[in-house]
C-alpha cells in the first residue's frame, strides 16, 4: 500500500501547508512518509512542488520516479501541467482553475484548462470563489486539500485534525475558516 | 526514544544535540539554513547549548574551533560554497589536535537549486584528510552526526558530515536516541594549536600516519553494508548517499537487487571494495555530485578485466542532480510508463522579487541613472537583488561569490570601466563587502557602491543581519568613505526622481562613493503586521 502525490503552485500559495496536514495525518494513521519540499531560490514567486510518498512499507527515495505519482495535487492549473510525466497513466490531477498571472507569456487559460482536462481523470475546482466563500481567497490551498481528499490515503478525520493544529496559533476564526474551505472543497469534488 | 517529524537538515541538529553539543555556529545559506534554525529554536527551549549565526562561514568556524579547544563539542554548518570562505581554518584545524568533538556540516547543491555551483565536499574532506560521513536518509542524518562527533573526539580530527539539497530539505520521521551530557571544559594544549613549522610539520605527519586507521573505521563502519549475490555475478553496485535510495527504488526487495555495497564513510572502505569488485564483473558507482568513488577505482588505468560504469562512463549524468529514473536507465531497467502532455504550453515561472520590493525600486533608478552611459558596468553580488540580473530590470552584469561585487567593480574600475557600479546587500557586506571596500579607500577607486539595505538576510529565509541602517553608515565611515560620499536613499516610486539625481551625483563624483538604498523587505514588513494584529 503506497500513493505518491507531488504537490504543485507558486511560491507563497501555501503547498507546504498542504504537506504539513498530510504529512501528519501520515503519521497518525501509521504509515512511513518522506516528503522532498523546496526552499530558498525557488520560493520567490517561482513554480514550486513538493514530492510527497506515503508508503506502508520502507521508502527509500525522497524523489517520486516518473510514472510513478498517482496524483497531482496543484493550487494553480499551469503549475498542474508542469509534472504530468510523474502521473502513472491512470493517474489523477486535482487542481484550482484560477491562474496565477506573474508572468508576461501565461498561455491563453482556456488552452490551459483544454489540456487538463485531456487527462483522463482530472477535478477542476474554483478554489477562489470557495476560499472566498469560506472567508478569505487566502484559504485556496485548503479548498483544493479538501478536494484531493477523497483520493488520498489518509483519513479525512486525521486531515482535519491537522488543519486545526495548522491555524490554532492564528485563533479560532482562522481555523474555522480553513476548516470550511476543506468542506466546500471536498463538496465540490463529489 | 521518540519519534520526530523533522527535515534531514534538522535531523543533523538534533543528532548535534543529543550528542552533547555545547555551541553551534552557522552563516545562512541554503540547503543548511534549517539546521541552524533548528537549533536556535532548540535552544530558545532548553537551555544549555549555545546556537548562533555568525557573520560569515569562516567566522563561524574559528568560533567552533574554540569551543573545541575548551574541550567542549561544537558543530559548525554551512552550504557548499560555505566552506570555500571557510577553508582557511578547516584545512588548518585538521592539522590542529581537536580537543572537544568538532563537526562540520557541509550541505551540497547538486543540481544547483539555489547555487552558484554544485562542487562536491567530499573532496574538501579528502583534501584535508579528515574523516567524512555521508547519510542516505533522516535516521542516518541523526545518527551519523552522533558518531561524528564521537570519531572527532577519538582521533583528534574535525569531522564533516556531507549533506545534499535532497536529504537536507526532505521531511520524514527519525527515532532519536538517549540524549548525553555535555563534556566538562577541558583546554588544549599549546604545542597542539600553535602551527609553528615545529609544532605544524609534527601534527601533519601524524595526520597522514592516521589515514590507515581511517580506513579501517571505514571497512568497520556499520554504516557501510555490504551484500554479495551468490547467484548472480555480471553486475555490481556501489552507490553512496541518496545514490543509495535511488538504486534501491527501482528494485521492488532486497532480493532481486544485484550485489551491492553502500558507502557511507570516507576514506573509502578499500577492503568491502575490493570485495565487491571481486565478485562482479560489471561495477557501477551511483553517487549523488562529482565522480570521486568512480576516479578513485578508475585511477588511471582502471580496473582490468571488468567494467566500471558511471558518470565518467556517460552511465550517469555527469552534472546535474541524480533521479530515481537516471539511476533507472543506468541499471538498464526499462523506463516506467507515465503520462505526456504537449508541454509546449509549460510557459516557465523562474522566481523574482516579490511586488513591492525595495530592491525593484533601487533597480528602476539604477536603471534610469545609467541610461545615458553606454559602457556601464553593474557589479552584482548574491541575494534577492540577484533576480535583477532577469526581466524585466535585467540590471546586473556579473554575480560570482559573496563580496565579489565590490572587488570586481574595483578591479573593473581601474582599467577604465565607468561607471562601475557595485550592488549588495546587507548581509553580503557584512560577510564579505568590508574588505574589498577598504581596498577600494586607500585607492580612491572611482566606483560606485550601492549598499541595498533591507535589514535582513532576505534571500535565504529571513535571518538577521549584523550590519544595517545607522550601524552600517557607521562602519562605512569607520572603513574610510568619506562622509560627503556616503548617501542613504529610499527606494520609493515616490523618490524615483531624488533618487536617479543622487546616483548620477555619486557616479558622476570623481572617486569612491557608497550610496546605501535603505527599505525593509516586504516580506519581513508583512511579517510585523501578523505579529502587531494579534
Ligand atoms: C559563501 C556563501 N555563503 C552563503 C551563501 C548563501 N547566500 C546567498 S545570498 C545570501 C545573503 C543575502 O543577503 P543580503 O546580501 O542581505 O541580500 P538579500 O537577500 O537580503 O536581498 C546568502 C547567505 C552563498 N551564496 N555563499
Ligand atoms: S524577500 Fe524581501 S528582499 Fe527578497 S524579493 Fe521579497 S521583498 Fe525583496
Amino acid at each position: 500500500m503506497k500513493q505518491d502525490i507531488i504537490l504543485a503552485g507558486v511560491g507563497g500559495q501555501g503547498i507546504l501547508s498542504i504537506a504539513f496536514v498530510i504529512d501528519n495525518a501520515a503519521l497518525k494513521d501509521g504509515l512511513n512518509f518522506k516528503q522532498a519540499e523546496v526552499h530558498g531560490m525557488a520560493q520567490r514567486g517561482g513554480a514550486v512542488q513538493s514530492h510527497l510518498r506515503l508508503s506502508k512499507s520502507h521508502i527509500f527515495s525522497d524523489l517520486i520516479p516518473k510514472g510513478e505519482a498517482e496524483l497531482i495535487i496543484s493550487v494553480e492549473p499551469l503549475e498542474s501541467l508542469r509534472y504530468v510525466e510523474y502521473l502513472n497513466p491512470d493517474g489523477c490531477i486535482v487542481t484550482s482553475t484560477n491562474p496565477f498571472c506573474n508572468i508576461p507569456d501565461y498561455p491563453p487559460i482556456e488552452d490551459v484548462l483544454v489540456e487538463i482536462r485531456s487527462v483522463k481523470k482530472a477535478v477542476l475546482i474554483d478554489s477562489e470563489k470557495l476560499a472566498k466563500e469560506a472567508g478569505s481567497s487566502r484559504a485556496q490551498n485548503m479548498v483544493i486539500l479538501g478536494a484531493a481528499s477523497k483520493y488520498l490515503m489518509v483519513g479525512e478525520e486525521s486531515l482535519m485534525e491537522f488543519i486545526k493544529v495548522l491555524f490554532k496559533s492564528r485563533g479560532e476564526n482562522i481555523v474555522n475558516m480553513n476548516l470550511r474551505a476543506f468542506q466546500l472543497g471536498k463538496e465540490a469534488a463529489s | 526514544m521518540t519519534r520526530e517529524i523533522l527535515l534531514g537538515d534538522e535531523a543533523v541538529a538534533l543528532g548535534a544535540i543529543h550528542a552533547g553539543l555545547s555551541a553551534g555556529y552557522s552563516y545562512p545559506g541554503t540547503p543548511a539554513s534549517e539546521i541552524m534554525e533548528y537549533m536556535i529554536r532548540a535552544s530558545n527551549k532548553e537551555a544549555g547549548f549555545k546556537a548562533t549565526w555568525c557573520v560569515n562561514e569562516k567566522v563561524a568556524y574559528e568560533e567552533a574551533l574554540g569551543v573545541s579547544f575548551a574541550g567542549k563539542r561544537t558543530l559548525v554548518s554551512m552550504k557548499h560554497v560555505g566552506l570555500n570562505v571557510a577553508a582557511d581554518p578547516f584545512m588548518n584545524s585538521a592539522i590542529t589536535r581537536i580537543n572537544g568533538g568538532l563537526v562540520v556540516v557541509v550541505a551540497d547543491d547538486p543540481g544547483m537549486h539555489s547555487s552558484q555551483n554544485e562542487q562536491d565536499s567530499r573532496y574538501y574532506a579528502h583534501f584535508a584528510h579528515v574523516f567524512c560521513f555521508e547519510p542516505s536518509n533522516h535516521q542516518e542524518a541523526y545518527d551519523m552526526t552522533r558518531s561524528a562527533f564521537d570519531v572527532s573526539e577519538r582521533f583528534n580530527i574535525p569531522v564533516m558530515v556531507r549533506m545534499v539539497t535532497r536529504l537536507s530539505h526532505s521531511r520524514s520521521r527519525i527515532e532519536t536516541r538517549e540524549i548525553k551530557k555535555e563534556n566538562p571544559i577541558c583546554y588544549g594544549q599549546g604545542q597542539d594549536w600553535t602551527l609553528l613549522p615545529m609544532n605544524a610539520c609534527r601534527r601533519f605527519a601524524h595526520l597522514v600516519d592516521a589515514q590507515p586507521e581511517f580506513i579501517g573505521l571505514s571497512n568497520e563502519s556499520p554504516f557501510n553494508l555490504l551484500d554479495l549475490k551468490d547467484y548472480d555475478k555480471s553486475l555490481g553496485i556501489i552507490a553512496s548517499g541518496i545514490g543509495y535510495n535511488y538504486v534501491m527504488e527501482n528494485y521492488s526487495n532486497q532480493e532481486n537487487c544485484p550485489s551491492l555495497l553502500k558507502v557511507s564513510t570516507y576514506p573509502l572502505p578499500e577492503a568491502l571494495i575490493a570485495k565487491l569488485v571481486n565478485h562482479v564483473e560489471t561495477v557501477l558507482v551511483v553517487e549523488e555530485g562529482y565522480p570521486l568513488i568512480e576516479q578513485t577505482i578508475k585511477g588511471l588505468f582502471g580496473i582490468p578485466e571488468k567494467k566500471l560504469h558511471g558518470k565518467l562512463t556517460g552511465h550517469l549524468p555527469r552534472t546535474g542532480e541524480l533521479s530515481p529514473d537516471a539511476v533507472r536507465e543506468a541499471l538498464g531497467i526499462k523506463p516506467r510508463e507515465h503520462l505526456r502532455i504537449d508541454s509546449s504550453i509549460l510557459a516557465s515561472r523562474p522566481p523574482q522579487l516579490c511586488q513591492g520590493c525595495p530592491h525593484g525600486d533601487t533597480f528602476n533608478a539604477l536603471n534610469q541613472t545609467l541610461e545615458p552611459y553606454s559602457q556601464a558596468s553593474v557589479f552584482s553580488d548574491i541575494g534577492c537583488y540577484t533576480l535583477g540580473a532577469l526581466p524585466p530590470y535585467k540590471a546586473v552584469d556579473s554575480c560570482v561569490c559573496m563580496g565579489a561585487s565590490v572587488s570586481m567593480a574595483k578591479g573593473g574600475a581601474e582599467v577604465g570601466v565607468f561607471p562601475s557600479v557595485a550592488v549588495i546587500g546587507d548581509s553580503t557586506f557584512a560577510h564579505s563587502g568590508i574588505t574589498p571596500l577598504l581596498d577600494a579607500v586607500a585607492s580612491n577607486t572611482n566606483m560606485t557602491v550601492v549598499i541595498v539595505d533591507n535589514a535582513l538576510v532576505a534571500m535565504t529565509g529571513g535571518q538577521p543581519t549584523f550590519a544595517t541602517g545607522e550601524k552600517l553608515v557607521q562602519i562605512i565611515k569607520g572603513v574610510g568613505v568619506p562622509e560627503e560620499h556616503i548617501r542613504v536613499i529610499v527606494p520609493l516610486p515616490k523618490n524615483l526622481e531624488k533618487n536617479i539625481q543622487v546616483m548620477k551625483e555619486e557616479i558622476e563624483h570623481n572617486g569612491l562613493s557608497v550610496i546605501i538604498s535603505l527599505r525593509e523587505c516586504i516580506q519581513k514588513a508583512k511579517k510585523k503586521i501578523k505579529k502587531g494584529a494579534k
